[in-house]
């Protein structure tokens, strides 16, 4: 029998897993296929020269890091190999959705990039179980 | 507080250990304090102890969310080293190394500190190329280090599959033979009941909920057990670093990650030192229970959920297998994850801030055990005299900005 606190108790959902990331194109997939890419929405500054060293320093080093909610960049790398973007909780990794970097989103497989918008509705189930 | 001794185990033996004190006192949180250490993991204490004892800054509160050693300082896999290729590192990481020489008996508390040497091993010619640079480093700054044939390997370590035949032949190591691990409880608990004994308020289940600023100084925190005022606070809060910044609106060079670690179940005595290889990502010792204690790298993404993904720690078990082939029917028992605080250098952050007052130590990534009383011994020299000590100078906040980095992203014998 279990006798760990019932907010100890591990699930499959919970443990013993990895990411279940949907790829705008390609669908969801395994968070191995991927790679990560950081926050997203880091505009590079267009007139460089004209930043201090310490707005330089803000735009090339310093990050969020939020607890909760994240926007960042995920590379599906042996897959599609393109850049999307995904809103993921830090702290308990559920995943709220994936989004193509342009607002559009291509019918899953069909690797064009002019179909209907993605939105917040569109949950992916964000982990894979660990089969027992 | 009661010095422990070999004398006063005899006599609390006699008496049917009765008689125990606790190791330290659970205060109410005052109303002020000389300084404010928010974060009561291992670096924080030792903050407070070295605050006490060094500099005569006694009346200090650690504040800590949840309990002494449970974070962090207890979700690592307690390995001491110094041997950084780089100055700047290496000698802030032997201060640290000479402190824990000293520890147990600077505490009056055991911290189980052994000496069992640490190996890095190289498989390849740039491996070993990379390691006989970082020898000569290290001993031009005075750390014992030095370079460890196959065949020595091989001698020493009996299980180390050193044959030509693996799949990634191990060429060589380092070895650093004052090198080793610590128990991370222990190092926890005596830097607690040693900063209570000199009249630190250990603070516990008191979560710092907002940080008071008024023109550019701090004032004091908000907390879940009320407002404490101060005018000199330090932040080692490790992977939280980001969101203690933000509450003074500051922005830091920090991603935190998870960081996995594991160990076995316990087995009779095997490995009586500690093997590491950047190569193919693992580590291990064998704690004096019996468990063999792994771990290797963070996972790519952030996270505060203390937990990981299932493939890094395939990854870390394929890396000990190739070392240790006896090893492969062992089972884990636990595993568990740190939240880590990364910079882009991999070098910690021990500094001012542009808010008078407010200091931060962080940044220590996977590599902040080891520096656990130096880390404090730096940290309260800085925050007692409002500037660095020359051993944290460089570690400072505006190297990002003036582009001062210190890269130890792997030249620091192990990648991160």
């Amino acid at each position: 029998m279990n006798t760990a606190p019932r907010r100890w108790r591990t699930s499959a959902h919970g443990f013993n897993a990895m990411l279940l990331i949907e790829c705008p194109w390609c669908g969801p997939r395994a968070e191995t296929e991927f790679s990560y890419g950081g926050e997203a929405g880091i505009v590079r500054p267009p007139d460089p020269d004209a930043l201090s060293d310490a707005e330089w320093a803000d735009y090339l080093f310093n990050r969020a890091n939020p607890r909760g909610a994240h926007r960042e960049l995920w590379n599906h790398t042996h897959g599609c190999r393109r850049w999307f973007a995904v809103e993921r909780d830090t702290v308990t990794n559920q995943i709220q959705r994936s989004y193509t970097l342009d607002g559009t989103a291509p019918e899953p497989g069909t690797g064009s990039g002019t179909a209907s918008k993605l939105t917040a509705e569109s949950d992916t189930t964000s982990r894979i179980g660990s089969g027992g | 507080m009661k010095r422990y001794s070999a004398l006063g185990l005899v006599r609390n033996a006699l008496g049917y250990n009765r008689d125990w004190r606790e190791a330290w006192r659970s205060p109410e949180p005052g109303k002020s304090y000389d300084a404010i250490i928010v974060g009561g993991g291992g670096h924080g204490l030792a903050t407070a102890y070295y605050l006490a004892r060094d500099h005569g800054i006694r009346n200090v509160a650690v504040l800590e969310k949840g309990w002494i050693g449970g974070g962090n300082t207890g979700r690592n896999t307690t390995i001491v080293r110094s041997n950084y290729l780089w100055t700047e590192s290496s000698l802030l990481y032997e201060k640290s190394m000479k402190l824990w020489e000293g520890l147990s008996q600077d505490l009056n508390y055991n911290v189980m500190f052994s000496q069992r040497g640490v190996y890095n091993l190289g498989h390849s010619l740039q491996d070993m190329r990379d390691i006989e640079r970082r020898v000569n480093a290290n001993r031009l700054n005075g750390i014992d280090a030095e370079v460890v044939s196959a065949a020595e390997l091989g001698k020493a370590i009996p299980h180390l599959n050193t044959s030509p035949d693996a799949r990634y032949p191990i060429l060589g190591a380092s070895l650093q033979r004052r090198a080793g691990v610590a128990r991370h409880d222990a190092v926890a608990w005596g830097f607690a009941r040693a900063a209570d004994s000199l009249g630190v308020d250990v603070i516990e289940q008191c979560e710092v909920t907002g940080i008071d600023v008024r023109g550019g100084k701090a004032v004091g925190v908000q907390t879940t057990r009320g407002p404490i005022a101060s005018d000199r606070i330090g932040v080692v809060v490790a992977g939280h670093a980001s969101v203690l910044a933000k509450m003074a609106d500051l922005r830091l060079p920090i991603e935190s990650h998870p960081l996995q670690a594991f160990v076995s179940e316990p087995i009779k005595p095997v490995l009586d030192t500690v093997v590491m290889s950047g190569a193919v990502h693992g580590y291990i010792s064998q704690s004096d229970k019996g468990e063999l204690v792994i771990g290797a790298g963070i996972d790519a993404y952030t996270g505060y959920g203390q937990r990981g993904s299932f493939h890094i720690i395939e990854h870390t078990m394929q890396a000990i297998i190739e070392l240790f082939p006896v090893f492969s029917r062992v089972r884990m028992l636990r595993l568990w994850g740190g939240i880590v605080d990364v910079c882009p250098d991999a070098c910690p952050i021990v500094s001012k801030t542009p808010v008078e007052g407010l200091y931060f130590n962080c940044g220590w990534g996977t590599g902040g055990f080891k520096s656990t009383p130096g880390s404090g011994w730096v940290f309260a020299r800085t925050m007692a005299h409002d500037e660095p000590h020359e051993l944290n100078a460089p570690f400072s906040l505006e190297r990002f900005a003036t582009g001062a980095l210190i890269d130890e992203h792997g030249a620091a014998a192990v990648a991160h």
